[in-house]
């Protein structure tokens, strides 16, 4: 790589997280760009500073400390492009996931086509649907007024007309958003995003662009059968910023540092597998992202350069834990772990931690039981995000997880798991992959920042996505279809580069783990049996396949899809136990 | 780094917002000494709107309709007002069917803001307004024993403290209660069934202090309108020594339980206030602190978690801990004497 190709110099990536603050400095050093070196501090949003900023600078300090380098003038501003003298960066961006949901109301005409495409799109950005309206809610525009004043929404998303579609229905619906707009006080009212039928553009600019804070973007419901939440995100993470920025003290510092261009963290991760998955176009399978974090689980999908970005903010590890218990029983968290716990003491473990967010698992009991939320989050939010995906999209069984390569998971619960077989555990049980796919872990958890610099420095993000960050922890196989319990439903041979060979017999129910040293290549014959799917064309349909070792090896997950745990709690735990020392024996 | 803290003091002064969740009329005074009941602002929230077709009701098509209305945004209207009209040899009129205030008048139409609840801001606390904040609230300043909570139910009140711990960690129950606990503040150990909390609610107690609390009582907690706060959390946990000691020391003393929830970015949380004696020495809240040896601080998770004790040192560099994970640490002392390694994001200052 010519040094000639380098966009910009050094960047500076700032993460504003729920829990942590992180800044990360990017250089390039012989013609490549690299990361330089980090600092984490503790988020300063809440008592006693309640600053976001503060805890930027404090971190910067600690950047200061190990690089040497001064990011601010005397004057206390931040020194944008570097100087000659080496102070400063060239660039600045930052990726935000702090502070409470958006409340959205959606709007739209039908409730099943464009309300839903309203409430699919505030899904896409930390938000929360606290209404819905449409044309069949038996309300009046003063029903629909009063109720918009009492919920005093952030944001409300406006869809409905398909092109060439509806227009009156649409503007009458626009009534209310705008007697509401006008009766509160300008600092109070909310933005309001209309991605509809393109046609009435002007007409909604005219009737209520003079009392509310408009933003337009594409329609999402271009005809009845199609929806696309795409080319309405960047409006949508414009609306975030300026909302975010108005609600936590110190994010408008960090606004303008970017040149305002401050992005939700889980945009910004949507945007690397977006970018890893025109990579991975040859492939014909999906790219996907899991990113476990305090505020949100996100889930990014992305197929050959369309991403579906789906954001779960009750599914965070954080503060806002206790909204899991609205979304599954207890007894759906509990069959993860491989320890003996009363529902009781897992239910006052979810409070606690959403009164000490920011706390660390000291036991393995633990973490073990954080494992176990991170599991059932992961499960739930790919549950939900595979409902999204469009009908040519390919997979063995509908309902399942569709063929994906490779997959990304990001976030400290996953990152920093103290083993690489409690990392995949979680996402083997949580996501239940299928076919052959690649798991990576976000090591240094670079992916939001690294969508942030894409739009700075493009060949950052290129040039980040390697090995040093992105650590292979398995390729996983995953067989699915039908047989007795124990019946032989896969041949596994391999041929790793030194010609030694390794033959296995996959049975159903079981894990199994064939050793491939990391960075190794290896080849793998796979023959299925009872015409289980592994994703080689069809039903019972097999071949090879060239792999690379990750820290765990090959791992041929047989267990069905979907999983079914034995019911008995001793026997379902002894079987996790086995599973991940099954899975442990691939690594090194 | 800055360390969390938790406020538990004997003398603190006190400074508190207390504000409307819409704008209203304040209507106490900078400098005036108010009790917890004392309503301090007012307001009409959740006002409902009625829109009148004012084209239709006199036959005439909007643009000419408009000629006829004789309110303005901003009028008050009673009921059976003539708003419209007259018209015709009929001399057709349109009367407002409730009162209230125009807010929008024109193209045919008239949008009437109907009266809302009335509603009241009560002082909270026993103290002196000392800033007004414009249509929104007070800031009272107050002296009083201080001790923050982890959890509330979001429900506010006051009484004289009732003392129903004979320790740190007692199991309050039903048979414990009887109808002398109405209108007091009781403070107990633990609670693990939610009888305890409906029977508290049928005596008309005015709020409950408890060190911890089952989470499957959270639904029942909401539930009742007395306000409950927990200084510790969830689980059987019993509540730290110097907490204890200010609160089982204040019987019959009057306190507000303001038991509002934890909101990190809104700088509030649940918390009980001990009026005092005028002439106590107040100590000023310490409100930004790193960690440092000599400090008291209280883990909080397992497997001391609640317990309170002396920091003694603090290692450089990350260490190892059971689970696995590296994290920053602290030893502690703990009251017993045994010292543990605790992750600094496990441990919050007191004081």
């Amino acid at each position: 790589m010519e040094s000639s190709l380098i966009d910009a110099g050094s960047v500076l990536a700032i993460e504003i997280g729920t829990v942590s603050t992180r800044v990360i400095l990017f250089d390039v050093v012989e013609g490549h760009y690299r990361f330089l070196a980090q600092g984490t501090v503790p988020t300063t949003s809440s008592a006693p500073i309640t600053d976001v900023s503060v805890g930027v600078k404090e971190a910067l300090d600690h950047l200061h400390d190990i690089t040497g380098r001064v990011f601010f003038s005397a004057d206390g501003h931040m020194i944008v492009p570097s100087q000659p003298n080496g102070m400063g960066v060239d660039a600045c961006v930052a990726t935000v996931s702090i502070g409470p949901p958006l409340k959205v109301v959606a709007i739209g005409l039908l409730e099943d086509i464009s309300t839903a495409s309203a409430k699919n799109l505030a899904s896409t950005t930390y938000a929360r649907v606290v209404e819905t309206m449409h044309i069949n809610d038996r309300r009046d525009t003063v029903e629909r007024l009063d109720t918009l004043l009492q919920l005093r929404p952030d944001l409300i998303v406006v869809a409905g007309g398909v092109e060439g579609g509806a227009r009156g229905s649409v503007i009458n619906l626009l009534e209310a958003v705008g007697l509401a707009c006008y009766l509160l006080p300008k600092e109070e009212r909310p933005e309001v995003l209309f991605a509809g039928n393109s046609a009435l553009v002007d007409q909604v600019q005219s009737s209520i662009g003079g009392l509310v804070n408009l933003h337009i973007a594409p329609n999402v419901r271009q005809s009845y059968d199609s929806e696309q939440l795409t080319p309405s995100q960047p409006a949508l993470s414009e609306i975030y910023r300026l909302v975010r920025s108005r609600q936590i003290r110190g994010l408008q510092d960090v606004d303008e540092w970017t040149g305002k261009n401050l992005l939700p963290s889980a945009t910004a991760f949507g945007r690397t597998i977006r970018f890893i998955s025109k990579e991975y176009a040859h492939t014909h399978k999906g790219v996907l992202g899991v990113d476990v974090g305090a505020s949100a689980t996100t889930i990014a999908s992305a197929f050959s350069g369309e991403l579906i970005l789906s954001i779960y903010p009750g599914l965070g590890l954080g503060e806002n834990l206790p909204e899991i218990l609205k979304l599954c029983p207890l007894r759906d968290v509990l069959r993860w772990l491989p320890i003996e716990l009363p529902e009781q003491e897992l239910r006052n473990y979810i409070y606690n931690k959403a009164l000490y967010p920011n706390s660390l698992p000291i036991t393995t009991e633990e973490l073990a039981i954080e494992q176990a939320l991170a599991c059932q989050a992961i499960y739930l939010a790919s549950k939900q995000a595979i409902k999204a995906y469009p009908p040519n999209i390919t997979g063995s069984l509908p309902g399942l997880l569709p063929w994906f390569e490779p997959i990304i998971a990001s976030g400290s619960v996953l990152t920093k798991a103290p083993s690489a077989t409690q990392a995949l555990m979680m996402l083997l049980n949580g996501l239940q992959p299928t076919g052959v796919t690649t798991i990576a872990l976000d090591r240094n958890n670079l992916a939001a920042s690294l969508g942030a610099t894409a739009s700075v420095a493009p060949l950052l993000s290129i040039q980040s996505l390697d090995a040093t960050n992105f650590v292979n922890l398995c390729t996983i196989i995953s067989a699915v279809g039908k047989a007795p319990a124990d019946a032989p439903i896969l041949r596994v041979h391999m041929t790793n580069n030194d010609g030694q060979e390794t033959e296995l017999e996959v049975r159903h129910g079981s894990l199994a783990a064939i050793r491939l040293l990391p960075g190794e290549a290896g080849t793998l014959r796979l023959t299925p049996l009872h015409r289980f799917d592994v994703g080689m064309g069809g039903a019972g349909r097999g071949g090879t396949v060239k792999v690379i070792g990750g820290a765990l090896g090959v791992v041929i997950d047989a267990r069905g899809r979907p999983l079914r745990l034995p019911a008995e709690p001793t026997t379902r735990r002894e079987l996790l136990v086995k599973w991940s020392e099954i899975a442990t024996s691939g690594g090194h | 780094m800055q360390a969390p803290i938790t406020h538990i003091l004997p003398v603190a002064a006190i400074r508190r917002e207390r504000l409307m969740s819409a704008g209203g009329r304040i209507i106490a005074r900078r400098g005036q000494v108010v009790r917890p009941l004392d309503v301090v602002a007012e307001a009409m929230i959740r006002p409902e709107h009625l829109l009148l077709d004012i084209g239709r009701g006199l036959g005439l098509e909007p643009k000419e309709a408009d000629h006829y209305i004789q309110r303005r945004a901003g009028d008050q209207v009673g009921e059976g007002d003539v708003i419209a009209g007259p018209v015709g040899i009929g001399r057709r009129v349109v009367r407002t069917p409730r009162s209230g205030t125009v807010v929008v008048a024109g193209e045919g139409q008239v949008l009437l803001e109907l009266e809302g609840q009335y509603s009241e801001l009560k002082a909270g606390y026993s103290g002196v307004i000392t800033d007004i904040i414009e249509e929104r609230g007070v800031v009272i300043e107050a002296v009083g024993s201080l001790v923050q909570g982890l959890w509330g139910n979001g429900r506010i009140n006051f009484g004289l403290l009732r003392v129903m711990a004979h320790s740190a960690d007692e199991v309050l129950s039903p048979s414990l209660m009887d109808v002398s606990l109405r209108g007091s503040v009781i403070v107990a150990g633990h609670c693990d069934e939610d009888k305890t909390l409906r029977t508290a609610n049928e005596l008309s107690v005015s709020g409950m202090i408890l060190a911890s609390m089952d989470a499957n009582l959270v639904p029942a907690a909401l539930s009742v309108s007395y306000p409950i706060m927990l200084v510790e959390g969830f689980g059987h946990l019993p509540m730290n020594p110097d907490a204890y000691l200010i609160l089982t020391s204040s019987g019959g003393q009057e306190v507000v339980v303001n038991a509002e929830p934890w909101d990190r970015i809104g700088n509030n949380r649940p918390e009980a206030v001990i009026s005092l004696p005028e002439g106590a020495a107040p100590e000023n809240p310490t409100e930004l602190a790193a960690f440092a040896i000599g400090q008291t601080v209280r883990v909080s998770s397992s497997p001391c978690k609640g317990m309170v004790g002396t920091l003694t040192n603090l290692p450089q560099g990350f260490s190892l801990l059971p689970s696995g994970l590296r994290a920053q640490v602290a030893e502690v002392r703990l009251s017993d004497g045994k010292i543990v390694q605790v992750p600094l994001a496990n441990l919050e200052i007191i004081g």
